[in-house]
């Protein structure tokens, strides 16, 4: 049973890396860039929300819309700001820009914010008839908790939404003719700036809901929170194949599952060292990820 | 030599190495005429460090081609061997200097072990895949520090993982202690010292870019395929640059260890590899004497900016974004080019 509930736990916190990793697996497709500030918009969507339902004391599903917006909005301003003058400048300039961005979010989330680590509130606690709090479901020795109820389903959702847009809403078929091949689209008419932007907007708001799902699960919340999970999404995007969308699902959950069971049945402080040894093991058996395109070289 | 010395290449080494002879002399003119601040004297260390890692990333990075994202990983286990070397000689070896020499040349040569079998896996991969792979080892190798406890005791060396079960003589001495890392380090790391190393380095790129070997390697950096296909052995030349470079950060880390009193393997994670690649792309790829500016500079830096207290970091990162977008901004760049000597104007390279 502990078995059953490591990967339940795993599976949930996959799901979180899934939804970070797929931020990063789009924008890489398109942009064709490591956006490496994406783990700190995770941190300003968490800390947004945490001021709207504790500060504002609106309700926790508003306060998730609230930071939602906020985050699209930052995730298209960075990209207009930083990103878009360096569209044809060499990729190394573009991640240190990223990295620039990344330190700006940090700090000026420490000024705003001050370094002290928030407790994030917990939305997911219904109070029952005996007056206790339940947190989760029992069934039976398995215990699942609403947090990782909600968290696997959320990413289900987002999955199955993302996957229909992409493949058939006109800003999703514009979103590949993009990754493929930027001047042809721009010969068909695709606004290659708009896709780009929105694919930022994208990518950031569902950041801001991997934050909030985060936090949920880990509630200490400080201005470098983002930068863990946004590592690990990074390595389960290339883990799953960069680029690819169903590669970011699939190396999320992987990633999520390998962490659980390393800590449960190895070691807990050297969970990151399993977890990242079987990246490598995975890329040199498929140096281009689990679902990533084999990309042939000409000569 | 002479001839090398003729070179385009050979100039720009000449240029550098009176730039960084020049700014020892000066430093240490500073240093006694007693008007240097103590700020800068405690940086002064930290510096040859940091220049000395952003040489060695511009090995992977400039010359070989390969972004590398653990680079820390290689200063981290320099640091952490050169320093328990630096504890066990405390006995046998009086001299201060002849323990540091020792300290840097252990930590460059565990260093560049582990970089030969990082690179067998890693430099079969290419671009962002290599990339992601290296930042894997860096977390490797910053967990394995973590959890490992070292002791010493008049039978030898004592190692364990996880746990602090050591079974020492009770005369025992625990020298790394897993997340606590090293501490009550004798902080012997001089300036000196730390410019010879710079010196050393710089002999070493010169001396590897202008051999057979470094044309090979820069051949591989600017067409794979091609160097391939007129029979250059891939891997043979990009492990060279690598271990080299790994060694080099090897040795940065001990010098860089060994001046503090204590050490922890969070000290070199994920944010002091990303710290060094930006030195490196800074100053400009494959340009050794644009990675020691960007080094020194970016050291100095958020120092100079203590005046603005808590904004300082902010202030540092709005710098590093605006000389990024102006490095690249194609108008500027064409102005510039009007001005460099030996050149019709106008013309981008």
């Amino acid at each position: 049973m502990s078995f059953l509930n490591s990967l339940i736990s795993g599976i949930s916190l996959g799901s979180i890396y899934a939804i970070i990793a797929l931020g990063y697996t789009m924008v890489y497709g398109i942009a064709k860039m490591l956006n490496f500030a994406h783990g700190d918009v995770i941190m300003v969507g968490a800390y947004i929300c945490f001021f709207a339902v504790s500060r504002f004391s609106l309700p926790p599903l508003l306060g998730v819309l609230v930071a939602v917006v906020v985050c699209t909005i930052l995730g298209m301003t960075i990209e207009k700001l930083a990103y878009a003058p360096l569209r044809s400048a060499p990729s190394l300039a573009v991640l240190i820009t990223a990295i620039g961005v990344s330190y700006f979010l940090q700090n000026a989330a420490l000024l705003l914010w001050s370094p002290n680590p928030k407790v994030f509130p917990d939305f997911f606690k219904s109070v029952g008839r005996d007056g206790e709090a339940h947190t989760g479901l029992a069934l039976g020795p398995l215990r699942i908790s609403y947090v990782t109820l909600v968290t696997i389903l959320v990413c289900l959702a987002i999955m199955a939404a993302l996957t229909f847009f992409i493949n058939n809403g006109k800003l999703g078929k514009a979103m590949r003719a993009c990754s493929e091949d930027k001047d042809a689209a721009r010969l068909m008419g695709i606004n290659v700036n708009t896709t780009i932007s929105a694919t930022f907007a994208i990518g950031s708001g569902l950041a801001a809901i991997a934050g909030v799902l985060y936090m949920s699960a880990y509630p200490t919340l400080v201005p470098t929170t983002g930068s863990m999970p946004g590592i690990k999404a990074f390595t389960a995007a290339v883990f799953g194949g960069i680029g690819s969308i169903p590669g970011a699902f699939l190396g999320g959950l992987l990633l999520g599952v390998i962490e659980i069971f390393a800590k449960a049945y190895i070691s807990t402080q050297l969970s990151d060292a399993v977890v990242f040894a079987v990246l490598i093991v995975v890329l040199l058996v498929k140096p281009s990820g689990l679902l990533g395109k084999v990309i042939r070289e000409k000569v | 030599m002479k001839r090398m010395l003729s070179t385009k290449s050979g100039k720009q080494f000449l240029i550098t190495f009176c730039a960084v002879v020049a700014a020892f002399v000066v430093m240490q003119a500073i240093a006694m005429a007693g008007a240097m601040s103590s700020m800068l004297k405690g940086q002064l260390v930290p510096i040859c460090a940091y220049v000395v890692m952003a040489l060695s990333l511009n090995l992977t990075v400039g010359i070989l081609g390969e972004l590398s994202l653990g680079h820390a990983g290689f200063m981290s286990v320099g640091a952490f061997l050169g320093t328990t070397t630096a504890v066990a000689l405390q006995g046998a070896v009086p001299s201060p200097t002849l323990r540091l020499l020792c300290a840097l040349v252990v930590g460059a040569v565990f260093a560049g072990v582990v970089g030969f079998l990082v690179g067998i896996p890693v430099l079969r991969l290419n671009g962002d895949y290599l990339a992601i792979v290296t930042l894997a080892f860096g977390e490797i190798i910053k967990s394995i520090f973590n959890n490992l406890y070292l002791g010493l005791d008049s039978h030898g060396f004592h190692l364990s993982l996880l746990d602090n079960k050591l079974h020492m003589e009770p005369d025992g001495k625990l020298i790394i202690g897993g997340p606590m890392g090293i501490g009550g380090i004798q902080k012997i790391a001089s300036f000196p010292v730390g410019f010879a190393l710079i010196v050393v380095c710089l002999v070493i790129i010169f001396n590897l870019v202008n051999s057979r070997a470094g044309r090979a390697i820069m051949a591989l950096r600017d067409n794979r395929i091609a160097a391939e296909s007129v029979g250059i052995p891939i891997t043979k030349y990009k492990m060279m640059a690598f271990v080299t470079s790994a060694a080099m950060a090897g040795a940065a880390g001990a010098l860089f260890a060994l001046n503090f009193s204590t050490i922890v393997a969070n000290k070199f994670d994920f944010n002091t590899s990303i710290l060094v690649l930006v030195f490196v792309v800074l100053g400009g790829l494959g340009n050794m004497l644009g990675s020691i500016v960007a080094a020194a500079a970016l050291t100095i830096l958020p120092e100079a900016l203590r005046q603005f207290a808590s904004y300082r970091m902010l202030v540092y990162a709005i710098v590093l974004i605006l000389v990024m977008l102006v490095r690249n901004n194609p108008a500027i760049q064409s102005f510039f080019s009007r001005f460099r000597f030996g050149k019709k104007g106008g013309v981008q390279e």
